[in-house]
């Protein structure tokens, strides 16, 4: 169980991004964090495994207070947090084993790691990973060999190799096409059933986290304005969590995505027939 | 679904050389010229042991330099190279102008186009001190002779880069600069001179940096400038003396590289 | 047609106030060059200059034909001189590693002290050239390979340093942040996030300057530190002009030679 409380960050440029915030993420729970863009989603997930250190606040993950670690209990911490990226962030010039691997460093020694002699079980773990997200085939490719949708298949392979508590999943379908991003989505919360495994998401598409999110919070200015079910998301909660423009403009933009899937599934039909 | 089926070790696939023969022999290649190419350094160690103390004192020379004693010598050889390299880079860059333009091939008729490509390629291919060997004996000691050669190597350096940036150039424009009916020198000076000329200040003056640091070295030779001084200096075991002008030079060079990029910025 | 004498006849694309700080640039440079030219030419003994061309000729006609026979003599310096500048890229390459790494302002562990450190030490380097450097350790250490292997390796320094710590700052920080949050240690995110991004810059900028380096240390023998350049000092001062054109012709065909074969390794790693 992961709780929030108080949580707030303040730039060193005085831009305040997260204002207070108050959370708790129950075992096995999706939670979709949405917002415009600037609301603080980013930093807010990244407040959580301390990549941006947080001003105010605690960060409680079962029982240990992330905030205040030392530099080693941390890196001890992190390891419990599994953490997946919208521009992949794979290590693009080692193969897409040494990135699953990549998943152990907090568990292995540093002879182990520099000479990739990992431990028997670790590479058994790493190979079935391989095989659930579908890619045991690619493992000794390079991963800028990968196309996006199978690199962000890696980065999932990656956050679970470090067997985490908690997922933590930043913007995952911005960088891929609709149906991929569709792919990945469920990919992510079959896994996520399978393992009882908690994870906050953001997202920026919103009927995306309609469709796939058990819980969703929304921020705006680095505060909390909506928390509850994808149903109670209705048109009057959707404006206050974007401002009036932004939300028509986003709809109006997903308007036309469904418009041109919609026609590019018929051209398929036709061609199938 | 057990984990009992997968492999339990991975090796990283080699990445460059995938034969495995070949990998092995360029190893094996490798550690063999590593071994031959160390044992032909014969090295006299009583002779380095020696020169310990020496380098302990140039070292000294070069916390503590010595401007004073030979400032006579040290300001001299400085305004030799300031000069030299000023004068050098500005006729240089005039000469480079002409044959830049002559080697850029979609200006210029085949045999111009060869000649100076010749002249490029030569000036290129030899060192500025080798180059200063030649001038020095034709002119005899001095910076003229010095000048003489950065001149000739900022010609290589410069209508190299100027001949490649106007083959480069957006045909397109030159191309309708032509159809309006424009001459040769029309095309050269409405098309291809605003393309290059941002460039061409820029390189002049990453050239000028360049002429100040050989200015230092072709005094070795006989060709003038802060270079002799030093010569001089490190001869006579004079090693504070050698750390003020090493550390001027370092100085100078910091200078010019700072204002050289705030002025290639400022003009751009 | 209708009426355009309403229109100027003068048209220029700068204001007359940008055209005015132009103006005076160029005759600030034009007055700096007559200056400077009178300054550099007042010990020139103008006979000498006018001599020149006459001299041109005689040397020409001395270098004319080349000593073939000399060759065979060359063939154990011009090995000295390819080793020099092999283990003198090794060896700068060695010690310029740790120095970019602490002036990269990303890997740096102390930007207080060790950055300027380092800053100072690359400047340093590239500023004076590896013939001063050799000039300077042959009085040290005694003239020989050795004293050419240490110039070029110093003069190595600042030139791999520079571009290898400008190649760290460019990485991707998203790598490195994703590799930090497995838990990773520091020197594991060296290794697994820094590393492989800027291993195809750091063998790229080895052999680029390997090739510089061969370059150079055929010179270096003009101040006493081994190689081709003693054949060459030697010939100039017995003013064997006939051999000084085969010793340059075969620096020329080497320095040609090590230009393809770092162009075609450089071609295969990237």
């Amino acid at each position: 169980m992961l709780t929030l409380s108080g949580l707030s960050k303040t730039y060193k440029t005085g831009d305040t991004a997260l204002a207070d915030v108050t959370l708790t993420v129950p075992e096995g729970q999706i939670l979709g964090l949405i917002g415009p863009s600037g609301a603080g989603k980013s930093t807010l997930i990244r407040c959580i495994n301390r990549l941006v250190e947080p001003t105010a606040g605690e960060v409680t993950l079962g029982k240990v207070n992330l905030v205040g670690l030392g530099k080693s209990e941390l890196r001890r911490q992190r390891r419990r947090i599994g953490m997946i990226f919208q521009e992949y962030a794979l290590v693009e010039r080692l193969t897409v084993m040494e990135n699953v691997l990549s998943g152990r460093l907090g568990y292995v020694p540093f002879w182990r790691s520099f000479l990739r002699k990992y431990p028997g079980a670790d590479v058994q773990r790493a190979y079935q990973l391989l095989d659930r997200v579908g890619l045991i085939d690619h493992a000794d490719k390079r991963a800028d060999a990968l196309s996006g949708g199978q690199r962000q298949r890696v980065g999932i392979a990656r956050a679970l190799a470090q067997d985490p508590e908690l997922l933590l999943v930043d913007e995952p379908t911005a960088s891929l096409d609709p149906k991929t991003s569709r792919q990945i989505m469920r990919l992510l919360t079959e896994i996520c059933a399978e393992r009882g495994l908690p994870a906050i998401v953001n997202i920026h598409d919103v009927p995306l986290a309609q469709q796939f999110m058990q819980r969703i919070v929304g921020l705006r200015a680095g505060r909390v304005v909506f928390d509850g079910s994808p149903d109670e998301l209705t048109e009057a909660t959707l404006t206050t969590i974007y401002g009036e423009e932004d939300w028509n403009e986003m709809r109006r933009g997903d308007e036309e995505q469904a418009k041109a899937e919609a026609d590019a599934r018929e051209r398929m039909e036709a061609l199938a027939q | 679904m057990t984990t009992q089926a997968y492999p339990t070790t991975w090796r990283r696939p080699p990445q460059i050389i995938k034969n495995h023969h070949w990998r092995l022999a360029l190893q094996v290649g490798i550690l063999v010229y590593l071994v031959l190419a160390v044992s032909t350094v014969d090295v006299n160690w009583a002779r380095v042991y020696e020169g310990l103390e020496r380098g302990q004192r140039f070292i000294m020379g070069f916390l503590q330099p010595d401007f004073t004693s030979r400032w006579k010598d040290i300001s001299q050889g400085l305004v030799e190279s300031l000069t030299m390299t000023l004068t050098s880079t500005v006729v240089g860059v005039l000469i480079s102008i002409p044959v830049g333009i002559g080697a850029a091939r979609n200006l210029t008729p085949r045999w111009i186009y060869y000649f100076c490509r010749a002249i490029i390629a030569t000036s290129r291919a030899l060192q500025e001190i080798i180059i200063a060997i030649f001038f020095v004996a034709m002119f005899g000691f001095g910076p003229f002779a010095g000048f003489i050669t950065l001149s000739f190597a900022t010609i290589g350096f410069i209508a190299k880069l100027l001949a490649d940036d106007i083959e480069e150039i957006d045909a397109a424009q030159a191309e309708s600069i032509r159809s309006t009916g424009a001459s040769w020198w029309q095309v050269v000076n409405y098309a291809v001179q605003p393309q290059v000329m941002p460039r061409l200040i820029g390189l002049s003056l990453y050239r000028l940096d360049i002429n100040f640091r050989e200015s230092a070295v072709i005094g070795i030779v006989g060709a003038g400038g802060i270079g002799a001084t030093l010569n001089t200096a490190i001869d006579r075991y004079e090693y504070d003396s050698a750390g003020a002008i090493l550390l001027i030079v370092i100085a100078i060079v910091m200078v010019a590289e700072y204002s050289s990029s705030y002025l290639r910025k400022f003009l751009q | 047609m209708t009426e355009i004498s309403h229109y100027s006849q003068v048209w220029s694309h700068r204001s007359p106030r940008g055209r005015l700080m132009l103006w005076v640039g160029w005759l600030a440079l034009v007055a700096l060059f007559v200056w400077c030219w009178k300054l550099m030419t007042a010990d020139t003994i103008w006979f000498f200059v006018a001599d020149a061309p006459k001299q041109a000729a005689d040397i020409g006609s001395r270098m004319i034909p080349p000593r073939w026979s000399y060759l065979p003599e060359l063939m154990q310096p011009l090995w000295d001189t390819i080793n020099i500048a092999t283990l003198g890229t090794i060896g700068g390459v060695i010690m310029a590693v740790p120095v970019a790494f602490m002036a990269a302002r990303n890997t740096t562990p102390s930007a207080t002290i060790l950055r300027p450190l380092a800053l100072f030490i690359i400047v340093a380097s590239r500023s004076i050239n590896s013939l001063i450097w050799a000039l300077l350790l042959v009085t040290i250490i005694g003239p020989g390979l050795l004293a050419g292997i240490v110039a070029i390796a110093l003069r190595s320094i600042g030139f791999v340093g520079k571009l290898l710590y400008e190649a760290i700052e460019e990485t991707d920080v998203t790598q490195i942040e994703a590799i930090e949050a497995t838990g990773a240690s520091s020197a594991q995110v060296l290794n697994y996030g820094i590393v492989p991004q800027i291993m195809p810059a750091f063998w790229g900028i080895t052999v680029f300057r390997w090739d510089i380096n061969i370059r150079e240390s055929t010179i270096l023998g003009l101040v006493g530190a081994g190689g081709i350049g003693l054949k060459l000092q030697a010939s100039l001062n017995t003013l064997a002009w006939s051999q000084v054109t085969v010793i340059l012709l075969l620096i020329l065909a080497t320095v040609v030679l090590s230009e393809w074969v770092s162009a075609r390794i450089r071609h295969a790693i990237l």
